[in-house]
């Protein structure tokens, strides 16, 4: 019988990496190197983990501070499996209206807080049954119940989130407004995961302005959908399997409306860990001028 | 910094002042029922909410809640000022519980705008206004109070589509009083925030504009701070330009949602072109659609000059069509095609299972207890197996035998070539659930709560699984674990040594397979959910729920899930977000599983017809009636799809 039962193979082989003239470009990399960077993240380990680092700065041209983040990464493992859990907020707080920055830590604090109440029980108390409220309804929920807690304390006012709940290998994205999440593979290649809500993207997607006239437009700020807006709230949630090799990273626009995709790639591929990625991230973006509020997470699951 | 979604952009905080403020929505509906999520909604409005019988200023009795909106509720309150009489008024409740004193200044300004542009109006659509006071850091208007219910609780409650007759009578009522807005002296009033919940039909059937919170007074040449209702606003509106024509667009995207049923502010903004009225809605005349159309238009030049001019057009329509006078017979869309089979075939009983095909011969097995053997190109008798009782079972295909469970509790392992039994498993119960090979072993569940493993060499039991209930489910095998569902709602994820890895309770019965990703995998349960697990730990990634509890198998085609359920529809769902993408409606149960197969959807119902559906849209291909009820799953290979009725035959069609 056992030998029939040959289910203890190793894992699949792994797809070859990307051919080096698909990013020959951007990151003149031979095959020899390309691969050793590719291993190099992806160390075999028996315990899978997640790891993050955050960077925040209020950039060079604002007084106030309207981002709010919060990252929050968890590892336990044991005898009965190992779960990474991490939760990954960037809220962006609209200005023009009063109350961008309340909104924005509104928000934060209030998807975390329901997030985790949620979870508490199933974590930290020995529960034998699985939750039967799914990821994407927990979000939605606590997505929902930012929408109220905005409206109450700060009519009006209102703001972008960006949400990663991470259980396991499963990414699950809240998002409204236009603050951002990526994928960044080492071999150079960026993935944008979320899809802004802003009228200038909109635009652009029914053709009616250019990438290039998307630049210049003058109404790029302009959001057709934002937390705290609105009498319904329909915020993009979707599930993800987290790419092995893959960086997580979720930012507002202070990042990535100032620093090109190509240097983002970069500074976070050449830095020897994502605290230093984060830093450089930021400090990219207050070289470029810094002109509005910069807020960063990085992840990684491992293993 | 952002912008506000509807703001002008300033350049900087600096710059902001308060007529940026005296635009804050004012979040307040005239509902005239609660749903159930808005009744478990714990606002702080609903924390502080009147009480029935608590008089308000000395004059309104206050008697329920009849809506609810972010900055406070609407009551239905009683005059007494007319002790003799039942007058009824809407009260509409501001609570202004902003921190910042001026922010709350504005908020009560904005209110007290409302109230003197509706003192203004009068038109039989438009609500009488008559009181508005302020009491601490409450404001209230009392309006007229209409009987009825709004267009958006009209279209939820609508089984199907509304009759096109209808929503042209409202089209041509809201065409008149936009009209009568945006002639209003001195200056045109823009109503900003058309949409089905702000338009009451009363109960005459007449609609009534509600919630003037952001109309607005126009002057030509300035550019106000735009407020309106995504998915309902044109685009010019986002970039801070409101005249009539805006509210014509708003018109014609509320038109559009009451005769598709699609809710904007669901997809992106500005995609109406996208959902072609007539794709989702053929019974909507192709002169209406025009009309929506031209309303919807991206340039604002190009929509109608005025509401005047859509009015015409609308009513040139009722003429044309004949629609206002008379209803016009509903006849089905799409007719039975009636085009004949490759072949059919005449069992002695019901044919409930799925056929398996193999090298030009298909097995398929029915009630009347034998296991047939026909010729998949001509539907030629070549043996029958006999068992003992009734097979709903897929038949398996490996090295020259056919594997098949059977109500008899056997397990039949039966020579391609000669159809004689090559060995028999017994369980303790009937066999419903079809076997699945892995590692050279055969997993399959029984009525007796076990999950067997059985040496497909020996025909010797390698090990069982005890689950709680009767096993009808097939065993789905992904990276060396084996997913099943049993009868008493316990799912479970067994390892290839039988050892549990994890458990998982849906709230009824599993009986329907499982399909699955790398990353996800998909059943569906009696408790009319469809649910996408995490293979590696169980845990829930999302819940879809069916209108009634479903024993279909779901099937993965692209980036949706398609499964049918016993409310006669056939859904598809985005495996990402769980998002509906179509749902197409059947006459009857549908307890079949569908199958993908280039790009469409096979599958079948109890109301006998066999549909086949492009899978992207969910828009009928053909449909072929059986006498009976198809409750297999149909099996497609090389272009012709097979499958049974239980009108006793199995059908070949080409596909």
């Amino acid at each position: 019988m056992e030998k029939l039962f040959r289910w203890l193979f190793g894992k699949q082989p792994q797809p070859p990496a990307e051919k080096a003239t698909d990013i020959a470009s951007t990151a003149p990399l031979t095959e020899e190197q390309l691969k050793a960077i590719v291993n190099s993240q992806n160390p075999q380990f028996d315990l899978q983990q997640l790891i993050a680092a955050a960077g925040q700065s209020v950039g060079k041209q604002r007084e106030l501070n309207e981002d709010s983040l919060l990252a929050l990464t968890t590892t336990i493992a044991g005898h009965s499996g190992n779960l990474p859990f991490g939760l990954y907020i960037v809220a962006d707080g609209m200005g023009g209206h009063q109350f961008g920055e309340v909104a924005s830590n509104a928000a934060v604090r209030t998807v975390a807080g329901y997030v985790f109440k949620k979870f508490l029980p199933y974590f930290f108390q020995i529960k034998a049954d699985l939750m039967d409220e799914s990821f994407q309804e927990i979000m939605a929920a606590a997505v929902n119940e930012a929408q109220r807690v905005i409206q109450r304390d700060a009519p009006g006012s209102g703001t972008t989130l960006t949400a990663a709940l991470i259980v396991g290998q499963q990414v699950t994205i809240a998002h409204v407004g236009d603050s951002r999440a990526y994928f960044v593979y080492p071999d150079g290649r960026i993935e944008t995961v979320t899809r802004d809500h802003s009228l200038v993207q909109r635009l652009q997607e029914l053709g009616h302005i250019t990438a290039e006239e998307a630049e210049n437009y003058p109404h790029r700020n302009v959001l057709y959908k934002a937390l705290g807006q609105g009498d319904i709230l329909d915020p993009e949630i979707f599930t993800l399997a987290f790419p092995q090799t893959a960086t997580l990273l979720i930012c507002s626009d202070g990042l990535w409306g100032v620093v090109a995709e190509q240097d983002i790639i970069r500074a976070i591929n050449e830095a020897p860990n994502l605290q230093r990625a984060c830093q450089n991230l930021v400090t990219a973006a207050n070289a470029a001028g810094g002109p509005d509020n910069i807020s960063v997470i990085l992840a990684q699951l491992i293993g | 910094m952002k912008s506000p979604k509807f703001a002008v952009v300033k350049p900087s905080r600096a710059n902001y002042n308060l007529s940026q403020l005296g635009e804050i929505p004012l979040e307040t509906r005239l509902f005239p029922e609660l749903s159930d999520d808005e009744k478990g909604d714990e606002t702080a409005a609903a924390k502080s909410q009147l009480q029935a019988g608590v008089m308000l200023a000395k004059r309104y009795l206050i008697q329920e809640v009849v809506g609810l909106g972010g900055m406070g509720s609407v009551y239905r309150a009683r005059d007494m000022h007319f002790p003799n009489v039942n007058k009824l008024v809407a009260v509409k409740e501001m609570i202004n519980s902003a921190p910042d004193p001026l922010v709350r200044q504005t908020i009560v300004q904005n209110f007290e705008r409302e109230a003197n542009l509706l003192a203004t109006l009068h038109h039989p659509s438009i609500p009488k206004i008559y009181d508005y006071f302020s009491l601490e850091s409450r404001s209230y208007l009392v309006l007229e109070f209409i009987h009825g219910k709004d267009m958006e609780a009209v279209i939820n409650d609508t089984n199907g589509f509304l009759p096109e007759e209808q929503v042209l009578a409202w089209a041509i009522e809201l065409c008149d009083v936009l009209d009568y807005l945006h002639n209003h002296k001195p200056d045109p009033i823009i109503f900003r925030d058309m949409k089905p919940s702000n338009v009451m039909i009363n109960s005459s059937g007449e609609v009534v504009l509600v919630d003037f919170g952001i109309a607005k007074a126009f002057q030509s040449g300035t550019k106000g701070t735009m407020i309106g209702t995504e998915g309902y606003s044109p685009p010019e509106q986002y970039r801070g330009e409101a005249t009539q024509a805006a509210d014509i667009y708003s018109l014609g995207a509320t038109l559009h949602h009451a005769l598709t049923r699609r809710d904007p502010r669901l997809e992106p903004p500005f995609s109406f072109a996208e959902r072609p009225i007539r794709r989702i809605n053929p019974l909507v005349s192709p002169e209406l659609e025009a009309i929506v159309n031209r309303a919807l238009e991206y340039d604002p030049a190009s929509r109608f000059k005025s509401a005047a001019e859509m009015k015409d057009a609308l009513t040139a329509v009722a003429r044309k069509t004949g629609l206002l006078g008379r209803m016009r017979p509903i006849a089905s869309p799409i007719k039975s095609e009636g085009f004949k089979p490759l072949w059919k075939f005449k069992c002695e009983d019901e044919v409930r299972g799925t056929p398996a095909v193999h090298q030009g011969t298909l097995y398929i097995g029915s009630y009347d207890n034998n296991l047939y053997a026909l010729g998949a190109a001509d539907g030629k008798f070549q043996w029958k197996y006999p068992t003992d009782g009734g097979i709903v079972s897929r038949p398996l295909i490996v090295e020259g035998n056919i594997i098949v469970g059977s109500e008899d509790k056997r397990l039949h392992v039966i020579s391609a070539r000669s159809g004689k039994v090559v060995w028999t498993y017994y369980t303790d119960g009937p066999i419903r659930s079809s076997p699945t090979i892995a590692e050279g072993h055969l997993f399959f569940g029984s009525d007796d709560h076990y999950l067997h493993a059985v040496n497909i060499n020996t025909g010797r039991m390698a090990w069982r699984f005890e689950s709680a209930d009767a096993i009808r489910s097939t065993p789905f095998v992904m990276s060396e674990m084996i997913y099943f569902g049993a009868e008493s709602g316990d799912y479970y994820a067994v390892n290839f040594r039988g050892e549990l890895k994890w458990r998982f309770r849906s709230k009824r019965a599993v009986t329907a397979s499982t399909v699955g990703t790398g990353q996800a995998i998909y059943f569906t349960s009696v408790d009319a959910t469809l649910y996408a697990l995490d293979p590696h730990n169980g845990w829930v990634i999302w819940r879809f729920r069916l209108g009634k509890p479903s024993i279909s198998t779901p099937c993965i085609a692209d980036d949706l899930i398609i499964v049918g359920a016993a409310d006669g529809f056939i859904y598809a769902v985005e495996a990402r977000n769980a998002k509906e993408v179509w749902r197409f409606r059947t006459e009857h149960q549908v307890n079949g599983s569908p199958v993908f197969y280039k790009d469409s959807i096979y599958c079948g119902s109890v109301d006998g017809n066999l549909y086949c559906l492009e899978y992207r849209t969910g828009r009928l291909r053909w449909k072929f009636g059986t006498e009976g009820a198809i409750t297999g799953t149909p099996l497609v290979y090389d272009d012709v799809v097979y499958f049974g009725s239980t009108d006793h035959h199995v059908y070949a069609l080409l596909a």
